[in-house]
């Protein structure tokens, strides 16, 4: 395989691991901190790209459009916090999986009533085409943006984390939660803002997935998959984790889809390499996690020791 | 009151039995189809489309079909094989239909025929055409009114072939249709594929395989990518910039309305190949596309002339069986001659009941209002076209 190849795949990786990164950032948080699992949170994903599209329509601004959406979904996700999910904190993983699966299947319909099944979003006219990286190295636009945006926010989100009050007290909330609460950390309202973070980030990768992907009902449940799948590879509460185990997931992805081809095409007969090849690639990364799992069961970078 | 109930019932029986006796040839009072299609989700807009065709007949039709009044229980699969089986089962135990049609995707239509065929209920696919029913599994009680899996394909390794282009790259999802139509363009192309890349079904995302693309240079791109996937793909192949130097070729329904419209201006100039084109000037068809914008307001799209299509079939078989749908022998023969005046023009089923009709070339072009619609070539790129696999079928 060529080197400019390699580099374009490479960029492919990295910039679906970001994309992944800002879902399972904010879903990390919510498991590692609030010890919650939250099934709607990919729900949170279609709701942002919805409300950008539908903002980019009404003012024709992208920029207004996908700022707009995340303000709205970061409410929206607190006030969802505030209103319903604080009450099962103190249930069990199964209650709350059981009202987060309700919570899905409620937020597809009534978006589907709101918006309709799909709504148009374009990339803006200034990106649609590509750009010349290096000679022979033509990169689309609008995914140069998509992994700028996303690099930013990684840095951002690693400056809350480990430079800022809050960043600390999350950290305390993720590695022991009642050490936390007994120091006096207002628990309900970091909650509260934690989660209104994690809905912002869920609606930037809506928002800016939409133009490249669809924006239609249900697009949050199979990302949500890997997600979760994300996590688990970089240990729940991390946002480190988080992040190492995006860019893992997206790379292994990418080039399961292309050098893994490449590999088997060289060693096995082409019908053979046909067949297994889109296989393999489409079991790799829960492969990946298995190999994980099994040398590693509290992730890679676990939150709690 | 439990008595008089059974009295009732009993009386019920005794009447239906004496009325079976009297008339054992009664004509149907009604015609009822059972219609499974996908509906919600990112390929909704293909059974949306055929369920409009469909009920379009009907209602052109006065809420009739060959002349019976037609009940269609549409319900929706999901995109999932499983729920199409149920559905199937429920259509054919409960409700009792007599036809059964609707399914776009033949992974899902090949999981629930068998409940069909097993109960002896007719099935007409308005779409999904797979090459397995052509050959070796055919079976009388399946019809294909829309076109074999390969059909489109072998049209456009033609059309690659009469524009001299040498070098061709392949790309379809992992599942026996992607494989059934990349096999049908190489059937007819005699160029070189320098890369075949089979994705997984459903995949929104095909930045890695442009790249692929980009690293074989090759002169042509072919897709088969129905539904979303082809949308996406169209998107980011333009948004890559392939399409300077690499000409992008697509089957007819990668180049439909339901594509043109999200996709917008870079549609224009895309060469497709389909069995059907809106302009066509045949009499049945100006009747059809003016009655389908008159009441949906959109261009139909190939999926909706195969719904239509489908619905006059069997009002063609209803019609000249007298509507006398228990004689399943004479049902079949009436289907099999199909005595109806498609909206593609000519049209005739093989041995294998699979059509044998003319492909055209379309080209998207400027519709007159500023939008864009399919315009076809005036000669077709295949006359009377059947299939590769006719000579397995049994059926004769």
């Amino acid at each position: 395989m060529p080197g400019v190849l390699v580099l374009e795949q490479s960029l492919n990786g990295l910039q679906f691991g970001l994309m992944l990164f800002l879902l399972a950032a904010g879903l990390t948080l919510v498991f590692g901190v609030m010890d919650m699992i939250n099934l709607a949170h990919g729900s949170l994903y279609m709701v942002g790209a919805f409300l950008a599209a539908w903002l980019v329509a009404l003012t024709g601004s992208f920029v207004v459009g996908v700022v707009g959406a995340v303000a709205l979904t970061a409410v929206f996700g607190m006030a969802l916090e505030a209103g319903l999910l604080r009450t099962l904190y103190a249930r069990d993983h199964l209650s709350q999986v059981l009202a987060t699966f309700a919570l899905v299947l409620i937020l597809n319909d009534g978006v589907k009533m709101i918006f309709g099944n799909d709504l148009p979003l374009s990339a803006p006219a200034a990106l649609a085409g590509p750009v010349e990286l290096l000679p022979g190295l033509q990169y689309p636009a609008y995914r140069l943006l998509i992994l700028g945006v996303g690099l930013a926010l990684a840095l951002l989100l690693w400056l809350l984390v480990q430079k800022t009050r809050m960043g600390a007290l999350v950290r305390a909330g993720a590695s022991n939660r009642a050490m936390a609460t007994a120091m006096g950390t207002d628990i309900p309202r970091l909650f509260t803002i934690v989660f209104g973070i994690g809905a912002g980030l869920c609606a930037v990768a809506g928002a800016l997935l939409g133009p490249l992907l669809a924006v239609q009902v249900g697009m949050g449940e199979n990302i949500l998959i890997l997600a979760f799948v994300v996590i688990v590879i970089g240990g729940i509460g991390s946002i480190r984790g988080a992040l190492v185990g995006a860019i893992l997931v997206g790379a292994i992805d990418t080039l399961g889809r292309t050098l893994l081809q490449h590999i088997l095409r060289e060693f096995l007969p082409p019908q053979w390499a046909s067949a297994a090849g889109p296989a393999i690639a489409s079991i790799a990364v829960y492969v990946f996690m298995a190999i994980v799992l099994a040398i590693k069961p509290q992730g890679l970078f676990p939150a709690r020791t | 009151m439990p008595t008089r109930l059974s009295r009732h019932t009993a009386v019920a029986a005794l009447v239906a039995g004496v009325a079976a006796v009297a008339l054992p040839a009664l004509a149907a009072d009604k015609i009822k189809v059972g219609f499974v299609s996908t509906l919600s989700g990112p390929s909704s807009a293909l059974g949306i489309d055929i369920r409009d065709g469909f009920l379009l007949a009907v209602k052109m039709n006065g809420g009739k079909l060959g002349g019976l009044p037609a009940e269609v229980l549409v319900s929706d699969d999901q995109f999932k094989p499983d729920v199409a089986k149920q559905l199937f089962e429920k259509n054919i135990k409960r409700d009792k239909v007599d036809f059964m049609t609707g399914v776009v995707f033949s992974n899902i239509m090949l999981a629930a025929l068998p409940e069909a065929l097993d109960s002896k209920t007719i099935y007409i696919s308005p779409n999904a055409a797979p090459s397995s029913i052509a050959g070796k599994d055919c079976n009388p009680l399946f019809f294909a009114v829309s076109w074999p899996n390969d059909a489109y394909h072998e049209a456009a390794g033609q059309f690659a072939n009469t524009r001299d282009l040498k070098s061709v790259y392949l790309v379809a999802p992992n599942y026996q249709a992607g494989k059934d139509s990349l096999a049908g363009f190489k059937r007819t192309f005699k160029g070189q594929v320098v890369g075949e890349n089979y994705t997984k079904l459903g995949q929104l995302d095909y930045a890695a395989e442009l790249a692929e693309i980009r690293a074989a240079k090759p002169q042509a791109v072919y897709i088969f990518l129905p539904g979303g996937m082809g949308i996406n793909f169209i998107k980011q192949y333009v948004g890559a910039g392939l399409g300077r130097d690499t000409t992008l070729l697509l089957p007819g329904f990668s180049a439909d309305q339901d594509v043109i419209n999200p996709v917008g201006a870079s549609m224009a100039g895309l060469f497709n190949t389909a069995h059907w084109s809106p302009d066509f000037t045949n009499a049945a068809n100006q009747k059809f596309v003016a009655e389908f914008e008159k009441e949906y307001k959109r261009v139909p799209t190939l999926y909706a002339s195969q719904g239509y299509d489908a619905a006059q079939l069997i009002a063609a078989a209803v019609r000249d069986t007298k509507g006398k749908l228990e004689d399943q022998a004479a049902v079949l023969k009436a289907l099999k001659a199909a005595k109806f005046d498609s909206v593609r023009g000519p049209f005739k089923f093989n041995t294998n009941q699979y059509p044998i009709q003319n492909y055209y070339v379309r080209t998207v072009g400027s519709d007159g209002k500023g939008g864009l619609i399919n315009k076809s070539f005036n000669e077709p790129i295949l006359k009377n076209h059947g299939d590769a696999y006719v000579q397995s079928c049994a059926m004769k």
